[in-house]
């Protein structure tokens, strides 16, 4: 055993669904569950084989805290690979945290962020690459998102990147070969056809970078704001998005006063969506604060859903929204066509390109909406399963080696010498292989010798 | 009936490159040396071809003369013509090379051994190693026996060598040498594992059997530069060299042939280079190329032979005939030596130490073509460190480990034993990851202090040294502070250059920084300009136009020192972190490596494997065993 600590953490993410689970790993977890996991027919836990499961009650310095399932994993048939307890019970802050506590005062040690992973990975049950699909795959929100995740494993991502890889290496080992064999009557290289291969690995790099971006919206989320004047059915339009009442939707104008969150799934998008106060000027001091943090967030969002009422014409703050629109990504959204039309549409247009009609009562028009915004995220132009970047180390890499081909780019219309060219392209092609977790110098050398006839 | 015939410090076996270069290096440090060769007139024998340097060649022999090694100045003195290879490539792949007279350069060699003190140069062959009290003994055909403190091997292409011409087959060593047959039988009972790789060399023809007339003249540069920084000047060139072509009708013959030749006949089992193929490995791994370049290169001033580069192979020498034959200007060619190939005993490198000491063998080191490089470069780059290191370990100094970051020599050094050699290796510009660091024209620069503090670099040549970087580090200042005005006569330089006309004031350091421009056509615009060495002002060209590249390779030394600087322990069992790939765990297992950096680059380990190394040891800080 590499590390001889029993560790445990909650697991489950906190104050989401109605059950916590309560993860223990290492040597001795078994021993501390029993400690503090009282099996409703008596059998200690570890008295039993893996893959079982007991019903009990866990107890926090003799007081009993939740009823709670235990379920035994015996090294290295586990997640870790050592042996587990996992103890599920009522979700909720509170009662994990408190049995949580428990564990740890039995004696487990509270284990780091990602340390069951990092134990998985060291005991062989997960390498890198595997680790961050499957954590994609199960943090996958909604349908896009695995199946993203699926293609990094089934290697389209892979393809799309050996092919830039592999004409960066052949250019590369011409390069290599041309410094090396002076002498030998190996073709020239020039510069176009450098600087083709370059443009063309810019290309398609930029263009896998901003799949990057797409992706992020699939998996997680893009930052919007719902903004309008008050009234005009923004806390209704987010129920309806989100299918859920976490907006206090009044007749009262400035019910909503502060930026309320939450995240919704709008087809293939998830929407970090903030309702955010009215814009309107009020006396009420705790509303005031609401309004200038509404106007900070729209400053800075990637999605901006105007609301306004069809039912009435624009007033001074609609139009105030009409110029805001102008800088952020927009998407007007003309609630209540149910009532009779009243607005300028026409003046809506010549500000914002994408109108949406919509009854946030009676939910016409939501399909419409989702497609906008799927637009507006690119999502409706990326094909998922044409391999996206999905995480943080590929889009590094890729952004690496996209800043390097560039680089080589510059340095080639600077007029530098060949050797400064090349430097560039190996940084570019490392960054490439890392990615797929290959090496560099040797692949050069290989292609070298493969692809030119040289020697004494 | 062996007898006892003294002791030494430490003895070398074989004064080729790699010999030659750790006996003075030995033997200047102080301590009592053997040099052992097994017929004195194989002491520094070129048996390949009549040149030293060539491509990352060329600074290795320049890194070795900053440090104090031989190679430079004897083929400085040797020199028949000189020509820096790849000019307008950049700086970075610009490399020396000489052709040299080789009966020269092996006398001058030889003669260099006999007059160095401490140093004992000796014909025989060394038949036996063995451990015994006080370090190792070994044995010479004659069976004298002598104990040594520490053993250099450096026995070429000798160990174990067997010839193949053809059908003929033979056990040989170089030249028509006698071979070292017994030693390696010895070696293995120490438990060095051995292999066999297989060199080759073209034949040697008469020059007045050749017609020059239309072939294609290679002359040197004029002036010539030498390899040393202690040589002046080395006079004019003394030879040309020739270019011709192969044809289909060459090709021919090596097609209807090939079936007599021994490798393909799968009579040798010896793995060759790639990038040293025989000519019939040429044709038929390129059968589309229509045509090969050949060049033909003298052997020294005072020989009709000539050297056939480019057409090594080890055909019947009556095929040889045929198709050097159907060459222009050989056409009635006369052939001297014949072309053959070559097999013999090397170990596997990966069983040393970066100071090329046998990890499981203390006192024993190996260098050269033993090693499974190939050239006299590498070889002599090896011998001077394997040299050094047996010298200081025995005065009970630090050892010398080269690094990636400082020399080409270094990184030779860590690919053969991290990455070890499946053929024979050879050096080359993009083998280093740093080559914009690692130039020739610095080569004093990296590595000149590094020979003073071992004691091999003279006070003079070093106080001339720290001048010369005195006076580059005051023009580069001088570069900076001196502006020039944008009269008419430099905008029209600069448009007859290519390059954008200035409205303002410029600084010299701003125009020097611009590709198109160079220290030379800037004269007329700067007349404080002080008289330098021309080394000196290529240095300081290249450290200027080249400074943002130079500064990120600087960068990425320092990521990899941090790397370095993460110490693995040498005896943890790696099957015991599952996370490891299989091909990881044993790679890493073999090797044994002293730091994640030098893991990084064994092959077979991926990142993903450095990730889980470098989890496992933040996992198990203060504990580096594990538990």
């Amino acid at each position: 055993m590499l590390n001889s600590t029993t560790i445990a953490a909650i697991s489950t993410a906190q104050g989401e669904g109605g059950v916590g689970v309560i993860r223990i790993s290492g040597a001795d977890a078994i021993a501390t569950a029993d400690k503090v996991f009282k099996n409703i027919n008596n059998r200690k836990l570890s008295d039993m084989r893996g893959y079982t499961a007991a019903f009990g009650k866990v107890f926090l310095n003799g007081e009993p805290l939740d009823e709670a399932v235990a379920l035994v994993f015996r090294a290295p048939h586990s997640y870790t690979g050592e042996d587990v307890v996992e103890l599920s019970c009522h979700g909720g802050v509170f009662i994990t945290q408190q049995v949580l506590r428990a564990v740890i005062e039995a004696g487990a040690s509270p284990a780091q962020a990602g340390e069951f992973t990092k134990r998985a990975f060291l005991n062989g049950k997960l390498d890198l690459t595997e680790a961050e699909a499957v954590a994609d795959i199960i943090s996958a929100k909604n349908r896009s998102a695995a199946r993203a995740a699926l293609s990094v494993k089934d290697g389209v991502l892979r393809r799309r990147i050996d092919k830039v890889k592999n004409d960066l290496l052949s250019l590369a080992a011409h390069l290599s070969a041309w410094a090396d064999y002076p002498e030998e009557d190996i073709p020239e290289v020039t510069d176009s056809m450098i600087s083709n291969t370059c443009e063309a690995a810019q290309k398609e790099l930029e263009k896998l970078l901003s799949t990057y971006d797409s992706g992020q919206a699939i998996k997680q989320g893009i930052d919007a704001v719902i903004a309008g004047r008050p009234n005009v059915g923004k806390s209704t339009l987010m129920n309806l998005l989100s299918g859920s009442e976490k907006s206090i939707v009044t007749e009262i104008a400035g019910t909503t006063r502060d930026v309320v969150e939450n995240t919704i799934v709008a087809g293939d998008v998830i929407l970090r969506l903030s309702d955010t106060a009215g814009l309107r000027d009020t006396d009420d001091a705790v509303e005031k604060i609401g309004v200038e943090r509404a106007k900070k967030r729209l400053e800075q969002c990637a999605l901006l859903l105007a609301v306004f009422d069809n039912s009435s014409a624009l007033e001074s703050f609609d139009y105030q929204l009409l110029e805001t629109a102008k800088d952020v990504p927009t998407i007007a959204v003309v609630n209540k066509t149910d009532l009779p039309s009243k607005l300028d549409i026409n003046k809506i247009e010549s500000f914002i390109d994408n109108i949406v009609f919509v009854s946030a009562s009676t939910g016409e028009g939501k399909d419409e909406l989702i497609q906008a915004i799927a637009k507006i995220a690119g999502t409706n132009q990326l094909n998922p399963s044409e391999g996206i970047l999905s995480n943080e180390r590929q889009r590094a890499n890729v952004s690496a080696a996209l800043r390097s081909v560039k680089e080589a780019i510059s340095a080639l219309e600077a007029g530098m010498t060949f050797d400064a060219v090349t430097v560039n392209l190996e940084d570019a092609i490392s960054e490439l292989l890392e990615m797929t977790g290959e090496k560099a110098s040797d692949e050069i050398l290989d292609k070298v010798f493969h692809n030119f006839c040289v020697g004494k | 009936m062996t007898y006892f015939a003294g002791t030494y410090d430490v003895a070398v076996i074989g004064a080729g490159h790699a010999g030659i270069e750790a006996a003075l290096a030995s033997a200047r440090l102080g301590c009592h040396t053997a040099v052992f060769t097994i017929n004195m007139d194989a002491v520094g024998n070129c048996p390949c071809n009549p040149s030293i340097g060539g491509t990352a060649k060329g600074h290795l022999v320049r890194e070795l003369d900053a440090l104090g090694g031989e190679m430079g100045k004897t083929a400085d003195e040797c020199f028949l013509q000189s020509r820096m290879l790849n000019r307008g490539k950049g700086p970075a792949v610009h490399s020396l090379r000489a052709q040299i007279d080789r009966r020269k350069y092996s006398e001058v060699m030889k003669h260099k051994l006999e007059l160095q003190d401490n140093l004992e140069l000796r014909q025989a062959e060394i038949t036996s190693i063995e451990k015994q009290d006080g370090g190792w003994l070994i044995t010479t055909q004659m069976l004298a026996q002598y104990l040594c403190k520490a053993v250099v091997i450096a026995t070429g292409t000798f160990l174990g060598g067997r010839i193949y011409v053809g059908e003929v087959s033979y056990e040989s060593g170089p030249d028509g040498m006698f071979p070292a047959t017994k030693l390696a039988e010895s070696l293995k009972a120490l438990g060095l594992p051995l292999r066999r790789f297989k060199t080759g060399t073209p034949a040697r023809i008469l020059r007045r059997s050749i017609d020059f007339t239309d072939l294609e003249v290679q002359k040197g540069d004029e002036p010539p530069q030498p390899f040393s920084y202690e040589t002046e000047s080395l006079g004019e060139n003394k030879v040309d060299c020739h270019i011709s072509w192969t044809n289909d009708r060459t090709k021919q013959i090596i097609l209807e042939n090939i079936h007599r030749s021994p490798l393909y006949a799968g009579r040798i089992e010896g793995v060759g280079p790639r990038y040293c193929p025989s000519f019939e490995d040429k044709v038929m791994r390129f059968a589309d190329k229509p045509r090969h370049q050949l060049f033909i290169e003298p052997c020294g001033e005072n020989t009709e032979e000539m050297y056939m580069q480019g057409m090594s192979s080890s055909l019947p020498e009556e095929v040889q005939l045929k198709f050097y034959r159907t060459i222009k200007g050989l056409e009635n060619c006369v052939i001297m030596r014949p072309a053959y190939a070559i097999e013999y005993d090397c170990v596997d490198p990966t069983a040393m130490r970066a100071t090329l000491e046998f990890k499981d063998l203390p006192g024993i080191y190996g260098a050269g073509q033993f090693n499974g490089s190939s050239g006299y470069e590498e070889a002599a780059a090896q011998g001077f460190v394997a040299g050094v290191n047996a010298a200081l370990k025995i005065q009970g100094r630090e050892p010398l480990v080269l690094t990636r970051a400082n020399s080409y020599i270094g990184t030779l050094i860590d690919d053969l034993v991290t990455k070890g050699a499946n053929e024979p290796y050879r050096m080359m510009t993009s083998r280093s990851e740093y080559r914009l660091v690692l130039r020739q024209d610095n080569a004093d620069e990296r590595l000149t202090s590094i020979g003073h503090d071992l004691g091999l670099i003279s006070e003079e040549r070093y106080q001339k040294y720290l001048k010369k970087q005195e006076l580059k580090k005051a023009e580069i200042k001088r570069l900076q502070s001196t502006t020039v005005s944008p009269t008419q006569e430099l905008n029209d330089l600069l448009v007859s250059r290519e390059t954008s006309e200035v409205t303002t004031g410029v600084r010299l350091i701003d125009l020097l920084k611009r590709p198109q421009l160079d220290y030379a056509c800037l004269a007329p615009f700067d007349p404080e300009r002080p008289k330098l060495d021309p080394n000196i002002i290529e240095q300081l060209e290249v450290e200027i136009k080249y400074e943002g590249y130079i500064q990120k390779q600087l960068r990425q030394v320092e990521q990899m020192k941090k790397l370095e600087n993460k110490p693995l322990p040498t005896d943890f069992d790696y099957k015991e972190l599952k996370g490891l790939r299989l091909e990881a765990q044993e790679k890493l297992n073999k090797i044994k490596p002293l730091n994640i950096g030098q893991a990084s680059r064994i092959s077979g380990v991926s990142p993903a494997d450095i990730s889980v190394l470098l989890i496992w040891l933040a996992a198990n800080k203060g504990k580096p065993n594990g538990d």
